[in-house]
C-alpha cells in the first residue's frame, strides 16, 4: 500500500470526497439541531440558545469534532476542485452540440460549482457568526427590567416613596440573573459596582475578584443581523439582503446534497439492488428537508 | 428525407478543424445512420472532395468500433445501440443533425471523425486477463462450478464490447464504465480471483495515467451504453479498488 495510491489515484480521491461529504452530513444534521432553538422564542429561547453556544465552545469534544468538520470541509473543498481541475483536463474539445440533459441530472454535472458557491457562502458565514463569536466583540447576555423600589421617605408625611428603577442583570453561567447595575434616574446613566473584563466575565471594581461569568449574546446578534431588533442589539440594514442569499445558498446546497448523498454511497461501492432505491429517496429527503429548515429560520425571523 | 449535417472535419491529429456544413436528400428512413455516411461519401467522392473519415466494421452491433457523437449523445438519440444500428427515420424531414468524434484528451482524433482508443487497450494491457497455463495441460473452465448470478454478472458486464461511449458522453471524459466492466467481468469469476487485487490497481493507474476523468456519478455513461452496462460494475470496481488498496503489498 503505498502512500501514492491512497492520496493519488483518482478512485482514493473520491472516497475521500465521500467520507468528508458524509461526515459534513452529519454535521449539517448537528449545526441544524442547534439552529432550530432559534425559533424558540421570548427570554427563554435567547437563554437555551446563548447557553447552547457557550456549551458549543467549551466542550472538549465538540471542540474536537469542530476541527475534523474545518479540516473536512477543507479537504471536501480542495479535493473537489483537484478533481475539477483534471476533469476539465480530460475533455480539453468541448463538444459543439452536446445534449448532457438526455443523460444526467444537471446537480451531478455541476458539483463543483455548486460547492464553490457554499464554499463562499460558508466563509461569509463564518466571518458573520463564528468570527464574531471567536474573535470579534459580542454584546453579553444581560437583561434590563424596571422594579418598583423605594427610593425615598417623604419627610413630612414619613411615606415612602417608590419609583420604576431599570436595573441590569446578567445572565452567568451557574443560571442565575445576576443584578449589577441601575439606570439612575438623573443622569440616566446605569451604574454599577461590577464590570466586565476578558470579555465575559464579572468584576468587583472594588476588590478585583471575579464575581461571575457570563454569556455572549449570540442569539441577539443572529436576530440583528436577520433584522429583528432585540434587548438594543445593532440591527443590519441590509437584512434583506442576507436573507435572500441566505436562502439562496441552502438552495445551492440543496442541489449539492440531492447529487452527493447517494454518490457518496455509490463511490464507496455501497450499492445494491434493494438498498440503492432506499439510499436515493433517504438522499433526496435529506437534500430537500434539512436546506428547507435552515432557511426557515432566517425567514422566520425576518418576517415575523 | 432532406439533411443537413453538421460534420467535424479535420485533415489530421494536428490540425484544428471545424465543423462543415452539407446539405444531403434522398434518405430513406430504413438507411442506417452508416448508409446515410456512405451516401454523402460517395457524393464527396464524386465531387472530387476529400471524403469524410469514419470508424466502422462490422455493422451490426458487436464490434464497437462504430462511433460518432450525433446531435449532442453518443451513437444518437436511441438507447442501447451503436451508429450503425440507428436508423435515419428516428430523424425528421429538414432536421440539422450535428456529427463530431469522441471528446477527450485520452483518445486524440487521428482525422475527421477517427479517434485512437488506444488508450482502452492499454488499460487492458495492464490488467484486463486471467493468466492461463498454455503448455498444454489447460483446465477446462467449464471443470470449476459457478454460481448461475455470479456466470449472469460476469456475463452482464463481459457483453461491453469497448466502443468508448461512456467516456464520450461522461462530463468528465471518464472511463470508469469500461473499467469497471472489464474488472467485474474477472473479478466475479474464480479464475479472475487470483489476480484480482493487482489487476484492479493497475487497470485503474492506467486508466490515470491515460488521463481520463475521474468519475462523478453523473450516470451518463450507463445511460449511454449500447450494451447497457450498469454502474453496478462502477461500485463493484470502487469495493474492489478499496480492499486492494488497503490489502496490497
Amino acid at each position: 500500500m503505498s502512500k501514492s495510491v491512497i492520496l493519488k489515484s483518482s478512485i482514493a480521491k473520491k472516497y475521500w470526497m465521500a467520507f468528508t461529504g458524509l461526515f459534513l452530513c452529519l454535521f449539517l444534521v448537528g449545526h441544524l439541531l442547534g439552529n432550530l432553538q432559534l425559533f424558540y422564542a421570548g427570554e427563554e429561547g435567547r437563554r437555551a440558545f446563548n447557553e447552547y453556544a457557550y456549551f458549543m465552545q467549551h466542550n472538549l469534544l465538540i471542540k474536537v469534532m469542530s476541527y475534523v468538520t474545518y479540516l473536512s470541509i477543507l479537504f471536501h473543498a480542495i479535493d473537489g476542485l483537484l478533481l475539477a481541475f483534471q476533469n476539465k483536463k480530460a475533455r480539453p474539445v468541448q463538444y459543439a452540440m452536446n445534449k448532457a440533459s438526455a443523460n444526467s441530472s444537471s446537480a451531478s454535472r455541476q458539483m463543483a460549482l455548486l460547492g464553490s458557491i457554499i464554499l463562499i457562502f460558508i466563509a461569509t458565514h463564518m466571518v458573520n457568526f463564528w468570527g464574531k463569536m471567536h474573535f470579534g466583540e459580542i454584546p453579553l447576555h444581560t437583561l434590563t427590567k424596571a422594579v418598583n423600589v423605594p427610593i425615598s421617605q417623604d419627610p413630612n408625611t414619613g411615606q415612602i416613596v417608590k419609583a420604576d428603577i431599570e436595573f441590569s442583570y446578567f445572565l452567568t453561567t451557574n443560571g442565575e440573573y445576576k443584578q449589577y447595575a441601575y439606570k439612575d434616574p438623573k443622569t440616566k446613566l446605569f451604574e454599577s459596582q461590577m464590570e466586565v473584563r476578558e470579555e465575559t466575565k464579572l468584576f468587583d471594581k472594588n476588590s478585583n475578584l471575579e464575581v461571575a461569568e457570563g454569556y455572549k449574546d449570540l442569539h441577539s446578534v443572529v436576530m440583528g443581523f436577520f433584522g429583528k431588533s432585540a434587548n438594543g442589539n445593532d440591527v443590519n440594514e441590509l437584512a434583506w439582503l442576507a436573507v435572500l442569499l441566505y436562502t439562496i445558498s441552502m438552495a445551492v446546497l440543496s442541489f449539492h446534497l440531492m447529487h452527493g448523498f447517494a454518490s457518496a454511497f455509490q463511490t464507496l461501492g455501497l450499492r445494491h439492488p434493494r438498498y440503492t432505491a432506499i439510499i436515493k429517496n433517504v438522499g433526496m429527503g435529506f437534500a430537500i428537508i434539512v436546506p428547507a429548515a435552515f432557511a426557515a429560520i432566517p425567514l422566520y425571523i425576518f418576517f415575523k | 428525407m432532406k439533411l443537413t449535417l453538421k460534420i467535424w472535419r479535420q485533415s489530421g491529429p494536428n490540425d484544428k478543424g471545424q465543423i462543415v456544413t452539407y446539405p444531403i436528400d434522398n434518405i430513406e428512413g430504413d438507411m442506417s445512420f452508416l448508409d446515410m455516411m456512405d451516401v454523402l461519401n460517395e457524393e464527396l467522392i464524386v465531387k472530387g472532395e476529400d471524403p469524410v473519415a469514419f470508424d466502422h466494421d462490422c455493422r451490426e452491433g458487436i464490434c464497437g468500433m462504430c462511433s460518432l457523437f450525433i446531435n449532442g449523445e453518443a451513437h444518437g438519440p436511441d438507447r442501447a445501440i451503436t451508429t450503425c444500428q440507428l436508423h435515419m427515420r428516428k430523424f425528421s424531414d429538414g432536421e440539422t443533425i450535428y456529427i463530431e468524434p469522441w471528446r477527450a484528451k485520452a483518445f486524440p482524433v487521428i482525422k475527421d471523425l477517427v479517434v485512437d482508443r488506444g488508450a482502452l487497450d492499454r488499460v487492458m494491457a495492464s490488467g484486463g486477463f486471467v493468466s492461463v497455463n498454455t503448455s498444454g495441460n489447460t483446465v477446462d473452465a467449464n471443470a470449476i462450478p459457478i454460481s448461475k448470478i455470479d456466470a449472469d454478472k460476469a456475463f452482464e458486464a463481459a457483453t461491453c464490447i469497448g466502443c468508448g461511449a461512456c467516456v464520450a458522453s461522461c462530463v468528465n471524459a471518464s472511463a470508469m464504465l469500461f473499467v469497471s466492466a472489464k474488472v467485474s467481468q474477472l473479478a466475479l469469476l474464480p479464475q479472475g480471483k487470483i489476480e484480482a487485487t493487482e489487476r484492479v490497481l493497475n487497470m485503474v493507474r492506467t486508466m490515470d495515467e491515460e488521463g481520463f476523468g475521474n468519475c462523478t456519478n453523473t450516470g451518463a455513461c450507463a445511460v449511454e451504453c449500447p450494451k447497457e452496462i450498469s454502474l453496478d460494475n462502477i461500485a463493484r470496481m470502487n469495493r474492489e479498488y478499496f480492499k486492494a488498496m488497503l490489502t496490497s503489498e
